[in-house]
């Protein structure tokens, strides 16, 4: 409860973590708001599905709130004056000249306080993922920002989780990124890291993942404890292993 | 969203370009056409023909038979670790029917064009055009051409918004050029641009379009003149599948050994990850392309033998260094830096 994972992704695609938490958080229970920004919901949808979990029965009965980023956008820039509800749009950043994310953060607020009538255990924010924000102009700052409140409503006030995928590249030059990734790197409770193999691409070992639950943060004067496996994704799950022991190997 | 980074002189690039559209016509998908440099007209009197004929197919067919049969007669005795890997064709021959092959040395014929419908987006007639749009502060040229395509999306019916439309057809997109100077954005000009959003917004709500909506897009870039590498991881990021052409003219390259058969490097930065938690990852990732008289090929990339006696050592160092900046699978062989003496 009240935690705040980090999931980074170097030089390859972590995408099969956010597709993991989802599902395990719908199964677990729990209401998830997940802003998907990168894919269309049938994208996650159908992944879900092989992965056990069905994202429209999910959405009907309240336990999960999407914004489905591609078509807020789109309606944002090409909708009519009058099919506007009252609600402004979560993505209005994108439009105004006003940079900072409030609007998002108040449509995560207000779709992750509880209802009188709801019965969800803790309620989790996913977000799918940060660095298309800086692609669409919001600054570093509006983004740690929008993370920063996002953290204290969901985290401390309402006791749930927060996980948030960063993507970048190896040796990436883009500065804006990696200083909203390196940052969020402090403040998170867990960290998996998703990187590709370092000689290169290989058929049967996709990367490795980088596990660091950081318990120094509890000031306790523990360490960081570190993991290391390299896994396999397949169509309906991942292998993890130990670095070296792929099956291919074995 | 196929996204292709340029080689130098946009030779080869357009070459690809043009084959999507071709492969449109062919197949009866609409096409849109945009482009700031050349009018679309242009663009589109110059697709190459298809090989409907058969015979024309079979010319071809013969020529690589003739090679083939005499490849393995038996089984390698000294190299036989090749012989797991898979045949690769040198030229396709194989009847599965995934596409349609064309001939460069010929353009296409008008009567192809009668029966598919187009529309064309040409900057500089745009510009005069339309009043000036409301932005969402993104450059006023990719504004107008988001919006020229969502129109004509939603006015063809692509998005399903037209349920009375029984025949369900693809729109091609394909635009050209897209961040060159001739869009007014100067991404490709000077290292810290005044509009570093442009693109990337252009490009996400390009993809929420696509999205939604039976269509497909291909977009040549001229990747080398963008110095703002960040601008190009997150284009990276957004687009589903990222091929990079590097042609040999001019460089370095077009004098090695190694290349002399390739015309170019065809670099596969990103492929699409859809619905599905794995890709279709292919075995290799060195492919190179080489333009014939009549045919435009992709082959994978092969080390000529080394057989001559009388390189010398230098050369041959150069080549044993140009091999090694092959990214290499698992299972293919390390070549040393030294040469063993025997």
């Amino acid at each position: 409860q009240g935690k705040f994972t980090l999931l980074r992704d170097t030089g390859t695609d972590g995408s099969f973590l956010v597709h993991h938490f989802l599902s395990f958080y719908l199964k677990a229970g729990c209401k998830v708001c997940f802003l998907a920004l990168l894919q269309s919901f049938s994208h996650y949808n159908i992944v879900a599905q092989k992965l056990g979990v069905s994202l429209t029965a999910a959405k009907e009965r309240g336990q999960l709130v999407f914004l489905e980023g591609l078509k807020s956008c789109l309606d944002l820039l090409f909708g009519e004056e009058e099919e506007r509800s009252g609600q402004p749009s979560p993505l209005q950043f994108l439009s105004e000249s006003s940079s900072d994310l409030k609007a998002l953060f108040d449509f995560v607020r207000t779709s992750l306080t509880p209802d009188s009538g709801d019965s969800w255990k803790g309620p989790v924010l996913l977000v799918d993922d940060l660095s298309v924000l800086l692609s669409l102009g919001a600054t570093p700052v509006a983004v740690l920002d929008f993370i920063h409140y996002c953290r204290v409503v969901v985290c401390s006030q309402l006791e749930g989780n927060v996980v948030v995928l960063v993507h970048g590249n190896e040796d990436s030059e883009d500065e804006e990124n990696e200083l909203v990734g390196n940052s969020l790197c402090h403040h998170s409770d867990l960290i998996l890291w998703v990187e590709g193999l370092a000689t290169g691409f290989c058929k049967d070992v996709h990367g490795q993942i980088k596990i660091i639950k950081r318990a120094s943060l509890e000031l306790t004067g523990e360490q960081d404890r570190v993991q290391i496996y390299q896994y396999k994704i397949q169509e309906k799950n991942v292998t993890f292993f130990a670095r070296g022991l792929s099956a291919a190997v074995l | 969203l196929v996204f292709t980074e340029e080689d130098k002189y946009g030779l080869y690039s357009n070459l690809l370009f043009k084959y999507f559209l071709a492969e449109g016509v062919v197949c009866g998908h609409e096409l849109f056409v945009a482009s700031a440099k050349e009018h679309p007209d242009n663009i589109l009197k110059e697709l190459p023909a298809p090989l409907l004929d058969d015979t024309q197919r079979n010319e071809l067919g013969e020529e690589a038979m003739a090679v083939k049969s005499e490849d393995f007669p038996d089984s390698l005795k000294i190299a036989w670790r090749y012989q797991n890997l898979p045949k690769t064709e040198a030229s396709p021959t194989t009847p599965t029917k995934f596409g349609h092959y064309y001939d460069v040395s010929k353009t296409m014929s008008p009567e192809l064009f009668q029966s598919i419908k187009w529309h064309s987006f040409y900057l500089p007639e745009e510009l005069t055009l339309q009043p000036k749009m409301k932005a969402c502060r993104m450059n006023s040229a990719y504004a107008r051409l988001l919006r020229s395509i969502q129109r004509i999306i939603s006015q063809e019916g692509f998005d399903g918004s037209d349920p009375q439309k029984k025949q369900k057809n693809i729109l091609r997109i394909g635009i050209q050029s897209l961040g060159s100077m001739l869009w007014g954005d100067d991404i490709c000009s000077s290292n810290t641009p005044e509009d570093t959003h442009s693109l990337t917004k252009f490009l996400y709500l390009l993809r929420g379009l696509l999205r939604k909506s039976l269509s497909a897009c291909i977009i040549t870039v001229p990747a080398h003149l963008i110095q703002n590498k960040a601008i190009m991881e997150r284009v990276t990021n957004l687009s589903d599948m990222v091929v990079g052409l590097e042609s040999f003219i001019g460089s370095e390259r077009e004098t090695n050994p190694l290349y002399k058969d390739y015309h170019g490097l065809v670099h596969v930065h990103q492929i699409p990850r859809l619905n599905s938690l794995i890709c279709d990852v292919s075995d290799t990732k060195d492919l190179a392309f080489r333009l014939k008289r009549k045919l435009f090929t992709i082959e994978r990339l092969h080390l000529p033998p080394d057989l001559s006696d009388t390189v010398s050592r230098t050369s041959k160092q150069d080549l044993a260094e140009s091999a090694k900046l092959l990214s290499s699978g698992c299972g293919a062989m390390a070549i040393g830096k030294k040469h063993l003496d025997f």
